[in-house]
């Protein structure tokens, strides 16, 4: 048999019908639902009388209008059109028998985290959402995908979705990452230099050393901004990382309980070292060990050695540094040793222009060093970077220090699971003691369709994904980093290389 | 949706590339839970002026508050179109300010998507077609464009012509305005058979109940 990348076999498994002529018809195992882009979708479903397909298929919550500040706003949202959304998603989930995390449940969260979070999410499946960053489920090697509101009404109603077939392209990243670089800076790095629109058409599978050498939050973070370099999807493949974060989660596989020989085993490996097998389970009962069976399915799914991909990129992570972007598009970025360009430094015209715009919407002139930008918020959190081990990287580097009397910081868990977490380990302390604010969980500030938005020429270290003009609200300025530049530009005030950070007392 | 076979009309210019859906129709405007009402809101921010404040007041300047290009059918701009968020409302805001064809050298793949599934045509030019298209628009908002979908083909009044790609089924189904889950479900047989089968396995089951 031919050799099959990672992305081909996924998608060959859910093949359900392919018409000649017409698109294909893939099947998908799983939909994320949330407030923004669901209500016409039901909406369409009630005026043609068609149901759910799959309602055990589906699960939903709400993550982008919801407030920030306390549980009583969050209940009820004083702006009465965000409160009507949500509303129609409560209404509608109970209307279609769709499993629904609402604003007070220990599981509620932003889509993106909670799928992985609860086990939703795991190598080899299809996943979609009405929403741009469902790329991020693509770090447990599942084909992810964001649609738009009338495929999440095809979904619903048929379980699949016609799809032209992607191309695919590989991006090695090989080598160690130095101390202080990030899977949010192999991403920015990545999208500065292919482009906003240099993977569109394809679905990119992120591969090599400093790849495999990241947890699964930085996985994510990596998978999450595939969009922003236009790709379909993006991909890394699961390994032995993968399966021990699903390894127990509520829709995780279920393992047999373990025999002692098996546990003296587990605890002999330990104890030398070796990494402990996750398929560990004996049957010796004559039931099926599910998750023993899953990861078995699972170490399949990577590229065959020797497949072909229509397109490949190899990146040395020895040279990378800390990025920050400086203008309008994700794709506009520097390191922090470096300076905002002039629209003279790239040659196509539509690019000279771009430039010159986005020059002028920041704020920003051509020569200026990126570290002497002064900054005025900070916004912690987001699908891209709102996750446990982001918290604990800027707490980190912040524990010890007062945040900047000229800046405004907060944080903003992904997930409640995230929130309940960090409390656990005491990092909304060191937060709250640098003085950064300490919030609800949401999509927050990312997109500011909650009450968190900056004020016109606002300018934020944000750890979030876009810096489209008004993104973070109307005028206001974003530069896109990794959390731990963020809590450095939280105490400097400005952006600083985190790389020769004094990490201050306690500091582990 | 309606169906589209030829058009002519004038075209907006809008000569920026990498135009993303934030621009199209910004946040406030995605809380609404209805699918109508959103022409108002096309290029909301690009619309007023954006220095200081919102006061509110219109930005003549920009394309779309110029009453010689109202009537305009087509849209005309740069490279990798509708790049960012999926949110469909910005197809639905092009469509109902009146735009029936974007014309721009690329699209982004979600925003190709949704604007296939409201009857909005995007049509592929050169970078070099495009930048003469655009050119003639702003030079003169008279400039007439024609879109011929069964011949695929843009002419105008000076002798322009080009060729355009389109999908055979993408083109049958916005000749023909056909809904999509009535074209599943055709296959509803295929996919009994199929999803019998890959309930089986359970590894891509979350079985969740509500």
């Amino acid at each position: 048999m031919a050799a099959k990348t990672m992305f081909e076999k996924v998608w060959e498994q859910h093949l359900v019908a392919e018409p000649k002529g017409e698109p294909t018809l893939l099947y998908i195992d799983l939909q994320l639902v949330h407030e923004v882009t669901s209500p016409q979708a039901f909406e369409g479903l009630r005026l043609t009388g068609r149901k759910l397909r799959r309602p055990d298929r589906h699960v939903a919550t709400v993550d982008h209008n919801v407030p920030t500040t306390s549980i009583a706003d969050r209940l009820v949202i004083a702006d009465q059109i965000a409160n009507k959304q949500v509303a129609a998603l409560r209404k509608n989930c109970a209307d279609f028998g769709v499993q629904f995390y609402d604003v007070q449940d220990s599981d509620q969260g932003i889509v993106h985290m909670i799928g992985p979070e609860l086990g939703l999410t795991k190598p080899g499946m299809t996943i979609v959402c009405g929403d741009s960053h469902t790329s991020t489920h693509g770090a447990f090697g599942a084909l992810a995908f964001g649609i738009g509101t009338s495929e999440v009404e095809h979904v619903m109603a048929t379980q699949t979705l016609p799809q032209e077939k992607p191309k695919t392209f590989r991006i090695n990243v090989e080598g160690e990452l130095p101390v202080g670089v990030t899977a949010k800076d192999i991403i920015l790095d990545i999208i500065g230099r292919i482009g906003t629109d240099g993977a569109t058409g394809y679905v990119v599978e992120y591969a090599g050393s400093a790849i495999r050498a990241l947890s699964m939050e930085g996985r994510m973070t990596i998978c999450n901004m595939s969009i922003e370099a236009g790709a379909r999807a993006g991909m890394i493949a699961p390994d032995e990382t993968t399966f021990k974060y699903l390894y127990g989660r509520r829709f995780s596989p279920q393992g047999l309980p373990e025999t002692a020989a098996a546990t003296d085993q587990r605890a002999l490996e330990n104890r030398s070292g070796a990494r402990p097998s996750f398929a560990l389970g004996q049957n010796t009962t004559g039931r099926r060990d599910l998750w023993r069976e899953a990861v078995a399915h699972w170490r399949t799914l990577p590229t065959d050695p020797g497949a072909i991909f229509d397109r490949e990129l190899t990146i040395d992570a020895a040279t990378l540094a800390p990025r920050v972007t400086w203008g309008t598009s994700p794709g506009m970025v520097a390191g922090i040793n470096g300076t905002v360009p002039s629209p003279d430094s790239v040659t196509e015209e539509a690019d000279k222009k771009s430039y010159a715009r986005a020059l002028e919407y920041m704020g920003l002139h051509a020569g200026t060093k990126i570290e002497d930008i002064a900054i005025d918020t900070v916004f912690l959190g987001s699908c891209t970077n709102g996750r446990i081990e982001d918290l604990r990287a800027a707490a980190k580097v912040i524990d010890g220090y007062t945040v900047s009397t000229k800046v405004r910081a907060m944080v903003v868990p992904g997930s409640q699971q995230v929130k309940a977490q960090a409390e656990r380990e005491g990092l909304d302390t060191i937060f709250k003691t640098a003085g950064f604010e300490w919030r609800e969980p949401g999509c927050s500030m990312c997109l500011a369709m909650n009450p968190d938005i900056l004020q016109p020429g606002e300018r934020c270290a944000s750890t979030s994904n876009r810096n489209f003009e008004g993104r973070q609200g109307r005028g206001g300025r974003t530069h896109l980093v990794s959390p731990q530049m963020a809590a450095a530009a939280a105490i400097t005030g400005h952006f600083t290389d985190v790389r020769n950070w004094k990490f201050s007392k306690g500091a582990k | 949706m309606d169906a589209i076979k030829t058009l002519t009309s004038i075209a907006a210019p809008l000569p920026l590339p990498n135009i993303d859906t934030d621009q199209i129709i910004p946040k406030q405007f995605l809380k609404r839970i209805e699918r109508t009402g959103y022409g108002e809101f096309l290029f909301y921010d690009w619309k007023r002026i954006q220095e200081g404040p919102d006061t509110g007041k219109p930005d003549t300047s920009f394309v779309l508050n110029k009453p010689e290009y109202k009537d305009a059918k087509i849209l005309i701009t740069e490279k990798n179109f509708g790049c960012g968020s999926s949110r469909e409302h910005a197809a639905w805001a092009i469509y109902q300010f009146g735009f029936r064809v974007v014309i721009a050298p690329t699209f982004a793949d979600i925003f190709f998507s949704n604007a296939g599934k409201n009857g909005i045509l995007l049509v592929k030019l050169s970078e070099e077609d495009t930048e003469t298209l655009l050119k003639r628009s702003t030079a003169n908002p008279e400039h007439k464009i024609t879109i011929n979908v069964e011949e695929q083909l843009v002419t105008d009044e000076q002798g322009f012509k080009a060729h355009f790609e389109m999908d055979p089924f993408r083109k049958y189904c916005l000749v023909n305005g056909l809904d999509d889950i009535g074209l599943t479900l055709r296959y509803e047989k295929d996919l009994d058979a199929f999803e019998a089968k890959h309930d089986t396995e359970f590894w891509s089951t979350p079985k969740v109940t509500a």
